[in-house]
């Protein structure tokens, strides 16, 4: 049964439409990974799901209509972002992060820091001196504290190094495996997101123009919609 | 040299009480009278502190809040002291002479309009904020000058000290010692505050209000309940500046007394606990020193202020902690 549904969503940025038919379902604890190519609205489609742009259409979660609701009542319902360039508060340390938007549930400080140890050991550094890598660690265990349902993943893995990114892939195959979480995973490392994916759904010019299994994912479509 | 930030503290609330007790010695009542304004100054710059040094919420017109509760102080005396019970419609208040009352009523009073005032002044940011509180301010400021039945423009004497239990609060060292207990119980709260997940959470929506709204929490509602409890220990700070003064008047309304309190956060510390302790501490030193030589001692203060705000950003805890960062 489908926990999110998105039917015919259409967003803009004023006068410049930016979706124009999005479709996307997901299930309980399925792992579904959003592509395109870049400009396509895979973060517009994120962006609208969590209620931060105005859009419209039919947008449902968990039995909730989505379009009724401001932005902190959707993450309130397990919908939990990791957004696109990380955005950890600068001034506030590891631990402060964390705490600062804790729920409760079953993620707490001890067990995000043992899905990112590396956390542990700098729990009162404060975000801005972290490297690149640990701050998106941070941005996911962020996500996590809030006890989402939903976790969405906005190139989670982008301009970090191959180690550091390897870490990340592990950590979302760990909540894949462990954990019922559904997962909405934005990125372009074919190679991984097809490690970890059950469904892809590509989008061309702000709509829905392909999705299905990752293994009914043919060498022209890949080449049609997402240039590889 | 830097110091330890929670040395410099400890060290500036001792210098705070020990000055008093040396005046005491010396039977030097005005010094300790001094110690006590720039402890009730420090008391409504904390109050500030929470919504601008946390928050990051300039607010212009926290003397509204100052005000509130110097009248509140007043009103209540005034009808005890003239034994005409206050009409309030439904019931009649015989007044009271005694201080935790005023302070809670001060505090309720002022709480209230911060609701009222947040409400409407929260959904708006920057300049625009800014602007509400100073226009909130001074509405206040012009209604206490109308209010003929409390003195209007002249204000309002209150002729004894009010009372607090066990005390004598008309001698100067027993009424420092309840406003520097008050100060300590409150600085003692907003430090707690401010490491709870309302404070942090406080702190992530003076960073990114978008950010915190996606982690679920309700950024306005925050930001209101920051509003609220800090117009309250202005209030608070208010009742007893009044009381120290046995005087109120439409004064504490000023946009004038919004804009010091400001600058005392600013020269201790922006969103450093202690910041205001320090800057009310500076700011009435050179009230004191500066006021004697010139009526426009003012200009000293905006040459240091001038001076901090370009080579030393974390105000003067920064400059002694060697931290710009009010973060600990």
């Amino acid at each position: 049964m489908s926990f999110l549904t998105l039917d015919q969503l259409t967003a803009s940025y004023g006068v410049s439409q930016a979706l124009f038919g999005v479709d996307l379902t997901i299930a309980e604890g399925e792992v579904v990974a959003l592509m395109g190519r870049n400009g396509m609205g895979k973060s517009t489609t994120v962006k609208a799901i969590c209620r931060m742009i105005k859009s419209h259409g039919r947008m449902v979660f968990d039995g909730h209509d989505l379009q009724q609701l401001p932005s902190h009542k959707v993450a309130r319902l397990g919908v939990g972002l990791v957004p696109e360039g990380r955005r950890c508060f600068a001034d506030l340390t590891v631990r402060e992060n964390l705490l600062a938007v804790r729920r409760a549930g079953d993620w707490t400080f001890e067990t995000v820091t043992q899905l990112f140890p590396r956390l542990g050991e700098r729990e009162n550094q404060r975000a801005a001196s972290l490297s690149g890598g640990e701050q998106q660690m941070l941005a996911i265990a962020r996500a996590l504290m809030t006890n989402p349902r939903l976790l969405i993943l906005d190139e989670a893995t982008e301009g970090l190094a191959p180690i550091i990114r390897q870490e990340i892939w592990a950590a979302i195959q760990r909540l894949k495996s462990e954990t019922g979480v559904a997962i909405l995973l934005i990125d372009k490392s074919l190679k991984e997101l097809a490690s970890v994916a059950d469904r892809v759904v590509i989008l061309e010019r702000g709509k829905t123009v392909w999705h299905g299994n990752f293994t009914d994912l043919s060498e022209g479509v890949s080449e049609r919609y997402l240039g590889v | 040299m830097k110091v330890d930030e929670r040395v410099c503290n400890a060290l500036v609330l001792f210098g705070m009480l020990a000055l008093p007790l040396w005046a005491l010695a010396q039977d030097e009542p005005f010094t300790i009278t001094l110690v006590t304004r720039a402890v009730i100054l420090a008391l409504a710059a904390v109050g500030l502190n929470i919504v601008l040094g946390f928050g990051g919420m300039v607010s212009f017109g926290h003397a509204m809040f100052f005000g509130i509760g110097g009248y509140a102080m007043g009103i209540l005396a005034y009808h005890a002291q003239t034994y005409m019970p206050l009409d309030l419609g439904l019931f009649t208040f015989e007044g009271t002479k005694s201080m935790p009352v005023i302070w809670l009523v001060a505090m309720v009073v002022s709480a209230m309009i911060a609701l009222l005032v947040g409400l409407l002044s929260l959904r708006t940011s920057g300049v625009y904020f800014i602007m509400i509180t100073l226009a909130f301010g001074q509405m206040f400021f012009y209604f206490a000058i109308s209010w003929a039945a409390y003195g209007g423009e002249d204000g309002l004497s209150i002729y004894v000290r009010n009372d607090f239990p066990g005390l004598n609060t008309l001698v100067p060292i027993q009424f420092f010692g309840v406003c520097f207990a008050i100060l300590c119980v409150v600085l003692f709260l907003v430090a707690r505050l401010r490491a709870s997940p309302f404070g942090l959470a406080l702190n992530a929506a003076r960073q990114s209000g978008v950010r915190v709204e996606t982690m679920g929490l309700d950024p306005m509602r925050i930001k209101l309940v920051a509003f609220i409890l800090s117009g309250a220990i202005t209030g608070l700070a208010g009742a007893l500046f009044a009381d120290l003064n046995r005087f109120v008047s439409p004064s504490m309304f000023s946009w004038q007394l919004s804009g010091e309190l400001i600058v005392l956060i600013i020269i201790g510390g922006v969103g450093r606990l202690m910041g205001p302790v320090i800057g009310a501490c500076v700011f009435v030193a050179l009230e004191h020193a500066l006021g004697g030589l010139t009526d426009f001692w003012h200009i000293y203060l905006g040459v240091i202020l001038l001076c901090i705000v370009l080579f030393a950003r974390g105000g003067l805890i920064g400059l002694l902690t060697g931290k710009e960062s009010a973060h600990v």
